[in-house]
């Protein structure tokens, strides 16, 4: 028996009403001792207004490149408190944040690990299914044999590579172009 | 060229199923107006699949409160409204029930209102209705919720719009890959063949399926009319596929 996949809608303006009790934006709980990160960036549309009613989520590893989910049987140890969830809205500027912690490297789909990256979900009015992005780290060596990251065209690559931010030790900045010019790489998995 | 990992721990692994054609709507629909500035221009690039995609969130029973799947008591009195009890089962496409995952609901009070600062509909807020649920599937995938049937109300996408009535549902399934949210819609809502986001989806039999359907079954005499809505998730290949990328 073969049953067809649900059809998306968009998640609307109100969608603060159903998920606001899950905004996590700091994902480092007691037990996590790594070094934090701080990712901050802004989701703008095509003509680079912002958008203030997205919800981003992200799903990431821990520091050893581990996922907390059963699927993952990697002889890695779990971290207690880091479930690699986030959720959280974008402000009036269309600016989001996250603190959580730069995830270890995971096996590829065709051998080797892959770079760090953080995995993204980005719902909005408009929006009638989901987009899914990486967050890739500034300055990695590990980006430049990352099969997923070399896959996608030279000139757009950037858009996955988070950068630094001056003078602020562990903050990174990675935006969300929806559309036009500097259009974020979006996947489909 | 990409050879096969001889390494097992490197073994590719099987993906989810793509939907099938004319099931989901294409981001650009400029019938709905908010898609034309927001939309991708750009093909969406495929990902192999690794354990980033087949991996996501769980969540437990921990994290809800004995009546969060009930919205007729969530303020100090009884929403206005027809109660209305609406239930269903969490699948995948191979028919098998999507087991203990969460269930996130929203909607509008019976006049049509949203409690929320960008809603200024001229309708009335309902200080007993507060419009949002959660739950978790049962080991079988079934859900449930009692609510009020959500008033229709006007939106500005052009001369004239009114949304069908709807409940947004918000699923996560059991990887990153079977994340999808989604909206229930009532049977014989006159407004549905004029709404541009019911009408996104190419595929007839696909919309349709969003319309949940009156139910006699969960109907509770004398309290609340039930109306069934299941919920199909991507389900996982049965071997990996061929996706590799090429070097």
């Amino acid at each position: 028996m073969s049953l067809q996949t649900t059809s998306s809608q968009t998640i609307g303006p109100y969608l603060h009403i159903g998920l606001t009790w899950l905004f996590t934006d700091n994902l480092v709980g007691a037990g996590a001792n790594d070094d934090k990160v701080t990712v901050e960036g802004r989701v703008v549309d095509g003509d680079g207004k912002p958008v203030n009613d997205a919800i981003v989520e992200i799903w990431q590893a821990n520091a050893h490149g581990r996922y907390a989910h059963p699927d993952d049987r990697q002889d890695k140890p779990l971290v207690t408190g880091f479930t690699g969830f986030g959720r959280t809205p974008t402000g009036d500027d269309g600016s989001f944040r996250f603190t959580t912690i730069k995830p270890g490297r995971v096996p590829a789909s065709g051998g080797g690990l892959q770079a760090p990256h953080i995995n993204v979900t980005i719902f909005t009015r408009g929006l009638l299914k989901h987009l899914n992005s990486r967050i890739y780290f500034p300055g990695d060596p590990a980006n430049a044999e990352d099969a997923v990251l070399q896959s996608v065209p030279a000139d757009r690559r950037g858009t996955l590579v988070a950068s630094a931010i001056a003078g602020r030790a562990g903050a990174i900045a990675w935006n969300v172009i929806l559309q036009g010019p500097g259009e974020t790489v979006f996947f489909e998995c | 060229m990409t050879s096969r990992p001889q390494d097992p721990a490197a073994r590719p692994l099987a993906g989810y199923r793509k939907p099938d054609r004319g099931t989901q709507p294409d981001y650009l629909f400029p019938p709905y107006a908010s898609t034309v500035k927001r939309s991708p221009s750009q093909p969406l690039v495929l990902l192999p699949t690794s354990l980033c995609e087949v991996t996501g969130p769980a969540f437990g029973h921990d994290l809800l409160k004995a009546n969060d799947h009930d919205l007729t008591r969530q303020g100090n009195g009884e929403p206005i409204g027809e109660r209305i009890v609406v239930s269903g089962r969490v699948l995948d496409t191979h028919a098998r029930p999507v087991a203990h995952t969460l269930v996130e609901i929203w909607q509008a009070n019976s006049a049509g209102r949203y409690p929320h600062r960008v809603d200024q509909h001229n309708a009335p807020l309902d200080p007993n209705f507060h419009g949002c649920g959660r739950t978790l599937t049962d080991a079988e995938g079934r859900y449930r919720f009692i609510s009020i049937r959500p008033g229709e109300y006007p939106w500005r996408n052009h001369h004239n719009a009114w949304r069908p009535a709807h409940i947004h549902f918000s699923l996560f399934g059991p990887a990153f890959a079977t994340r999808l949210v989604t909206q229930m819609y009532f049977p014989g809502d006159p407004l549905l063949e004029h709404d541009p986001m019911y009408q996104s989806i190419p595929d007839e039999k696909a919309r349709q399926r969003l319309i949940s359907t009156f139910d006699w079954e969960t109907t509770i005499p004398e309290q609340a009319l039930g109306y069934k809505f299941d919920i199909v998730l991507r389900g996982r290949d049965e071997t990996p596929m061929d996706n590799y990328l090429r070097a």
